[in-house]
């Protein structure tokens, strides 16, 4: 679903330059969810920029779905991003004009599917973290929980199956953020791929691979083959 | 120590009614997950000495010919006070890992870094297995397993912060000692150490 080959980022700087990322290799597959850890300045934000084509690595390669975004005119690549990539960030950066239906319907509005459709789709989506019951109410009229499931169900509406999350629960409260966790997990095993960007090691508890980044390099990582049988159970 | 915990483990199993060894392995077991393995000797040695010290008696024998001990007054007087007892004499200070990161933040050919990565990715793993557990745990169902569970992510999730901070002290005083300025990674997003300490 995501594949990382190689790829650099660098900045040019005063007298050198600052190397974000170098020669990051690694793929998120279809439900999984990988959490990528690391101290400020390692290249956690830059990695998830050039994962959703928000910005461009200096060398190497990055696909989406087999497609290397690097091929993508501006055009073709905001449409790429808007239809197959979902945002989640720590402050919601839901519209506040917007309901909760109208924001999660928003997306699909601009992929040109029609009003109708895009209000089902916004409906059953909120159905799916468990908000029904707000859809026709404004972010300011719902928590910072509900806000951020909404967030999630606006990433993952339609077609989109890649979910990049920076800090998603970073404003939460230890149990709110453990419940929006648990919607993104949802989401993610019902057939999605997700990036989580988070320095808690509660919530990278939730994912099923760790990568954890240094000063731009990738100097670690979980292996998915862990033993089921950890505690002599097989649950 | 682990001993004890054990002993009172036993004993806090015969509240339900009178037992025989085997059987008291396998309650032990099921009560704790399977996270701490006994054997039938060490059980059968335990139920010695608790019988020793007037904790349990012999009742005879069940119809298979295995010896049944049940709790005595004594033994449910010494419970009630390991569970109103707070725990204090825990082996945690002489933890491998706490030995193991001492001694390389003092060798100067160690790379502290690196083992401190080594056993972030560890227990990070780890995490990730014990949670997968719990997610999967029947909500409604063993407390004790439930709460087993959450000992061992807390545990971990408590370590985890803890290696953030050692590897954040070990790295700015190898830093001030070199003269240089303190690179901008040190540590997972940790505090610095001198206030995280606070």
């Amino acid at each position: 679903m995501l594949r990382f080959t190689g790829v650099s980022r660098v900045y040019p700087a005063a007298e050198s330059v600052v190397r974000a990322l170098d020669e990051v290799s690694f793929a998120v597959n279809r439900g999984e969810l990988v959490a990528v850890m690391g101290p400020s300045g390692s290249g956690k934000s830059t990695l998830l920029a050039l994962a959703g084509g928000l910005d461009a690595p200096t060398s190497g390669s990055v696909q989406v779905e087999g497609v290397e975004l690097g091929g993508l005119d501006a055009t073709a690549l905001a449409r790429w991003r808007r239809d197959r990539i979902g945002y989640v960030f720590q402050d919601y950066n839901l519209v506040t004009d917007l309901t909760a239906a109208e924001n999660v319907a928003l997306p699909r509005e601009l992929a040109g599917v029609g009003t109708g459709r895009a209000r089902r789709e916004a409906v059953a989506a909120l159905a799916e973290v468990g908000l029904s019951d707000v859809a026709d109410r404004f972010p300011d009229q719902l928590s910072g929980g509900q806000q951020q499931r909404i967030a999630i169900a606006r990433a993952l509406v339609g077609e989109r199956g890649l979910v990049l999350a920076d800090e998603p629960t970073g404003a939460l409260d230890s149990r709110t953020g453990l419940a929006v966790l648990e919607v993104l997990r949802a989401r993610i095993d019902a057939g999605a791929a997700g990036v989580l960007v988070t320095h808690e090691p509660r919530y990278a508890g939730w994912v099923d691979r760790t990568i954890f980044l240094r000063d731009g390099r990738l100097v670690d990582a979980t292996t998915r083959e862990t033993p089921e049988q950890l505690l002599g159970h097989s649950s | 120590m682990q001993r004890n915990a054990v002993r009172w483990g036993l004993l806090a199993l015969f509240v339900d009614g009178p037992k025989y060894g085997y059987q008291l392995r396998t309650e032990f077991d099921a009560r704790t997950g399977g996270t701490w393995a006994l054997n039938v000797g060490q059980v059968y040695t335990t139920l010695e000495r608790l019988a020793r010290d007037g904790y349990v008696a012999s009742i005879g024998g069940n119809d298979d010919g295995r010896a049944v001990y049940a709790i005595t007054p004594q033994g449910r007087e010494a419970l009630a006070g390991w569970f109103t007892t707070p725990v204090t004499d825990t082996d945690r200070p002489r933890s491998e890992l706490a030995i193991k990161l001492a001694m390389a933040a003092a060798d100067p050919d160690v790379d502290a870094s690196a083992v401190v990565q080594a056993q972030r990715t560890e227990s990070m793993r780890q995490l990730h297995d014990y949670t997968r557990l719990r997610r999967r745990a029947d909500p409604d169902g063993d407390v004790g397993w439930l709460l087993l569970l959450d000992h061992l992510i807390f545990n971990l999730e408590g370590e985890m912060r803890w290696l953030d901070h050692a590897e954040a002290t070990v790295l700015r005083r190898r830093t001030r000692r070199a003269g240089t300025p303190l690179p901008a990674s040190s540590g997972q997003d940790s505090e610095p150490a001198e206030t995280a300490a606070q």
